[in-house]
């Protein structure tokens, strides 16, 4: 296992429905646990990194800002943004800057307040991360892009609405035992199947939760994290692939070209293969898109991702845990905040540091993290030390 | 100018495809082809990225389009609500030419199938606007 770049801090605020208070106060609290769970001052961090989706912000360039609140001047800042995928491609760029020798220490903070606008106007703007020139004058939004995946699926591998279902009541299973997550209530099947339709055949429950929320990791150098951290855990493969922004061009809607790429890379520089990963966490915007992960990350073959949750294989116990957290279904999905906080909690996992979420002595650990309908993946590998 | 015309709601009006509205007017779906190099494009673009090309050519939408998928909205983003409920889809025509668009609501829920046979129609739209959506071939 490569030794070389290591996170050994992370931070996340509860993911909530309106949070009471600035953006910059958001990112404060996220900051603060990554802080106190790394043990530095501000001084010590050398350069920051801070992702969001910024047509949710009023404040233009938030990085500067947040910076300041954060008590990091002079030290510089980067903006990142791949919409909901920001904060996993904040993570490489940090990567990159403490692997170059340039940066010891560089911070990565993911934040969203989605709460600002309304939910139309989310939908709306979400939808502008599509296509705007040929595909949004027919009034498209997210929910029925990935539902055009989920039927396309359904007709090619016999794939069910209960099928989807499934993914739903195990992210509540989680969501349950998250105190992080905005949606804490057990969810059956049936609630899945009878909620309101949305864009067919995906229903509310078929669809994430908007939350406003922060997450924060630190990045270190090996010499810096064998000094500072008793349990670093390591970042050994990485992965990143863009795909055509209209469906036009894309090959098939069963799976996500840019998440297969991302993840061939990720494995191949962590030297290691699907079966390797003891859990993971994925990009479960909608019920489908976990579905579709399963596929694209290798857990299964293609067509054979409904027969890891029919078996429960992705509960804790089962061949590959997904989503132990809750995932975006039920902690929520704060758009600029979800790759950090997912990678926060593999993180936790590897220290054996989960809680009731915890599954048994993880080594290896994967996150997947989709930027629009398949626009951007993320795929990220860490081991334990 | 001419392209903010297209669909219900667009956000783009400077384009150098703006001649895809003027064909849209005749009642021609039509994508580009350049002249450097063969490549087809839909959506059609006046730019080609594997011959560095700006010099193409409209040529229309051919064959008999195949539906690859679709969903039917039952809410929609701000703007598209009047027209609710309506159904997008992905239309594959000769050679591979995938094209994103609305089915007719002249085609019932129960006759969608993925696989069913399509075709494109322009449909005019109150306040001079333009579009096209796929029906029954
Ligand atoms: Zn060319």
């Amino acid at each position: 296992m490569k030794k070389e770049v290591a996170i050994i801090g992370v931070g996340q605020t509860a993911f909530v429905r309106g949070y009471e208070g600035s953006i910059r106060e958001l990112a404060f609290d996220a900051y603060k646990e990554a802080m106190l769970d790394a043990g530095l001052t501000a001084k010590e961090i050398d350069a920051s990194i801070i992702c969001s989706a910024p047509e949710y912000d009023k404040q233009r360039s938030p990085s500067g800002t947040i910076v300041e609140y954060l008590g990091l001047n002079p030290k510089p800042t980067f903006y990142i943004e791949t919409i909901c995928s920001s904060s996993s491609s904040g993570l490489r760029v940090a990567y990159s800057l403490v692997k170059s020798g340039l940066h010891e220490l560089v911070l990565v903070l993911g934040f969203q307040k989605m709460s600002e606008i309304s939910s139309a106007d989310s939908q709306e703007r979400m939808g502008r991360g599509s296509d705007i020139m040929w595909e949004a004058p027919f009034g498209t939004m997210m929910p029925a892009y990935y539902a055009m995946h989920a039927r396309a699926h359904f007709q090619r591998y016999g794939t069910t609405e209960e099928d989807l279902a499934l993914i739903r009541v195990k992210a509540a299973t989680y969501g349950m035992i998250n105190k992080k997550a905005v949606y804490q209530k057990g969810v059956t099947l049936e609630q899945v199947l009878t909620s309101d339709m949305i864009a067919s055949p995906l229903k509310r429950f078929d669809c994430c939760a908007n939350a406003d929320g922060a997450s924060c990791l630190i990045v270190a150098n090996q010499e810096r994290a064998k000094a500072l951290s008793k349990k670093p855990v390591w970042i050994i493969g990485l992965g990143a692939a863009t795909a055509p922004i209209n469906m036009s061009g894309r090959e098939s809607l069963t799976g996500l070209s840019c998440a297969r790429e991302a993840a061939k890379e990720a494995y191949q520089m962590a030297g290691v293969t699907p079966q390797d990963i003891d859990v993971a966490e994925v990009h479960d915007c909608f019920t489908i898109a976990e579905m579709m992960a399963y596929e694209d990350l290798g857990f299964a073959g293609p067509g054979e991702g409904k027969d890891l949750i029919r078996g429960k294989e992705t509960y804790i116990g089962g061949k590959i845990p997904v989503n132990v957290d809750g995932g975006l279904l039920s902690k929520g999905h704060p758009i600029g905040a979800t790759g950090g906080s997912q990678i926060r909690t593999i993180v936790l996992q590897l220290r054996g540091e989960a809680g009731e979420m915890q599954v048994k002595a993880p080594e290896i650990g994967l996150i997947h993290n989709i930027g629009g309908v398949g626009l951007y993946g993320n795929v990220t590998i860490l081991g334990r030390d | 100018m001419g392209f903010e015309k297209f669909g219900i709601v667009s956000f783009t009006s400077q384009t150098k495809a703006t001649p895809f509205i003027d064909h849209l007017e005749r009642g021609v779906l039509a994508g580009t082809k350049c002249k450097g190099c063969g490549t087809f494009y839909f959506p059609p673009r006046p730019d080609c990225y594997h011959c560095l090309s700006s010099d193409v050519e409209w040529r229309e939408i051919t064959g008999k389009g195949k539906l690859i998928s679709y969903s039917t909205l039952i809410y929609a983003p701000t703007g598209f609500e009047a027209d609710l409920p309506y159904t997008i889809a992905l239309v594959e025509f000769d050679n591979k030419v995938k094209v994103f668009g609305r089915l007719s609501k002249e085609v019932k829920d129960e006759e969608i199938k993925i696989g069913m046979e399509l075709k494109y129609s322009v449909v005019k739209l109150p306040n001079d606007r333009i579009t096209y959506e796929f029906k029954k071939a």
